[in-house]
């Protein structure tokens, strides 16, 4: 279980912006991202000596963002070859490397083409080699048919409805309206949800999430460091990464995965709160991993929100809006701010926390929720102000 | 006309599936051991870690756990002409998932729990599909 609460802070954040087709490469969009949160922590690159990145093969090292920046002196990197499942691990393993020494002041980053360059909606390897050769043969490729595989089981088991899934979708376009760094700030109704066209059934195209060209970064060092840098600092009080029995070969393959109507976060949600010496009710609002609308309802079963199978009438009634009793993805999420893999999502967390997050402020938020995942394996923090 | 969907490339674990396959058997592996009965392939047993394994018939009999409607092709190129198309999990009756196309009924007639046969389809010389079809409930 995660054992540092509270002595490690984001003291920074930074991003490029997000688009279709940057035009630009993996790397100086990395250097870009990582440069912003160097710079609003009010440190020097000097200062800089650990990264942490994780990537699907569509980015670059780490050790190329810190060779293009001019880091000095770097004393640890290390690239996680993972999914969204990894955003939040990464800056829980920046924790744990500065408390053993390994650094003092890490950046955690995502970049990514992921629209103009290597598409992950776009389907895996064809050639169906290992584990793929029991999934891909029968048009199976894509997350979006991975993840309507899960939907449908949750809607089997519960009754969950398109509607429901809908709700979530306009809510956190809702909330993209109010952010300038957001791909879709179109008001969507639910009536645009339901006629919007069936991909794979269950899923709608705005079930789904963006593709995003950009980055993302954060700046991880000592809590009591970071109280002498430039910003109120965001604590990390609590966090864990798993997802329990038969998380498969690799991110798609689930064939031996229990039971589709729950993911990882049942499994991690034990020790999260336990770190955090904290439980759902504590929690002032949560920016949770959308790559799915329907990604969000496992989660907050999961982690005890709300009971299982209850996640679809749990977020009715205005109650993850931003004026509601548990805002959401006030920055529109991964489907409508923009798919940076789910780091985008502690960006906005920490904006939030800092009270800094412009019109789309939801007054004082105390503690923030961020997850990354969505299927057999995830991770999530509790992070506070 | 050369076959464009994805092929397995089986391996030597998988090749005695694949094997099975095209003679007209859905074979699982069962530890000889523990008696365990496991897919996909791999070398140890799961339940008790022995790497002593023998390959048996399924019944082919199973029902279906979830399954989705495939209506925009992704690639286009290759599935442009086979939408919709259902993907499903079927769990057999020997208590194993396994994914597969549903064929012999209309997408909208797929229901949870439905009973469903394997029925093989060749898509090379050397390789052939389990996909499954609507049974009468066994
Ligand atoms: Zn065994």
């Amino acid at each position: 279980m995660y054992s540092l609460r509270d002595k490690y802070a984001i003291a920074g954040i930074g991003c490029t912006a997000f688009s279709k087709n940057s035009g630009r490469t993996v790397r100086s969009l990395a250097s870009e991202a990582s440069l912003a949160a160097i710079n609003d922590a009010g440190l020097k690159v000097a200062d800089v000596d650990g990264f942490v990145s994780f990537n699907f093969n569509d980015s670059v090292p780490a050790i190329s963002v810190a060779t293009e920046i001019g880091v000095p002196d770097v004393r640890y990197a290390n690239d996680f070859l993972s999914g969204g499942n990894a955003a939040n691990m990464i800056v829980l393993t920046a924790a744990a490397v500065i408390e053993a020494g390994l650094a003092e002041t890490v950046v955690c980053y995502r970049a990514m083409n992921g629209r103009s360059g290597f598409r992950l909606g776009g389907g895996r390897d064809l050639s169906a080699h290992g584990i793929t050769q029991f999934t891909a043969p029968f048009g199976w490729i894509t997350y979006p048919q991975a993840m309507a595989m899960w939907c449908r089981r949750h809607m089997i088991e519960y009754g969950t409805t398109a509607e429901q899934l809908g709700e979530i979708a306009v809510t956190f376009r809702g909330n993209a309206v109010d952010n300038p760094r957001a791909m879709q700030r179109e008001p969507i109704t639910l009536d645009d949800y339901m006629a919007s066209r069936m991909i794979v059934d269950p899923f709608r195209m705005l079930d789904i999430c963006l593709e995003t060209d950009g980055a993302c970064a954060v700046v991880v060092t000592k809590a009591e460091r970071a109280r002498d840098l430039r910003h109120k600092p965001v604590y990390i009080a609590g966090g864990a990464y798993g997802g329990g029995p038969n998380q498969g070969e690799d991110l798609f393959d689930a064939l031996r995965w229990p039971d589709h109507s729950h993911n990882y976060a049942k499994y991690i949600a034990d020790d999260l709160w336990r770190s955090a010496g904290m439980g759902p009710a504590d929690i002032d609002m949560a920016q949770i991993y959308d790559c799915f609308t329907y990604s969000v309802l496992m989660q907050l079963e999961g982690l005890g929100f709300c009971k299982e199978g209850e996640g679809g009438s749990f977020i009715g009634g205005g109650r993850i809006a931003r004026d509601g009793p548990l805002p959401l993805n006030t920055h529109g999420g991964l489907l409508s701010e923009g798919y940076i893999h789910g780091l985008n999502h502690v960006l906005e967390a920490v904006q939030q926390l800092r009270g800094d997050a412009g019109p789309r402020q939801v007054p004082g938020v105390e503690t923030c929720l961020t997850t990354a995942g969505a299927m057999t394996c995830g991770s999530a923090m509790v992070l506070r102000s | 006309m050369s076959y464009a969907k994805p092929l397995p490339v089986p391996d030597v674990e998988t090749r005695p599936f694949w094997d099975g396959c095209r003679e007209g058997k859905l074979l699982l592996q069962r530890c000889t051991d523990c008696g365990h009965k496991r897919f996909p392939p791999t070398h140890f047993c799961p339940n008790c870690r022995s790497a002593g394994q023998e390959w048996v018939e399924s019944s082919g009999h199973g029902r279906v756990f979830s399954w989705i409607v495939v209506r925009h092709p992704v690639p286009r190129d290759i599935y442009a002409g086979e939408v919709p198309y259902v993907v499903a999990l079927v769990t057999l009756d020997e208590g194993v998932r396994i994914a597969t196309n549903i064929i012999g009924c209309a997408p909208e007639a797929v229901t949870a729990d439905m009973p469903v046969r394997v029925t093989f389809r060749e898509a090379t010389p050397e390789i052939t599909l389990p996909l499954f079809e609507p049974a009468p409930a066994s």
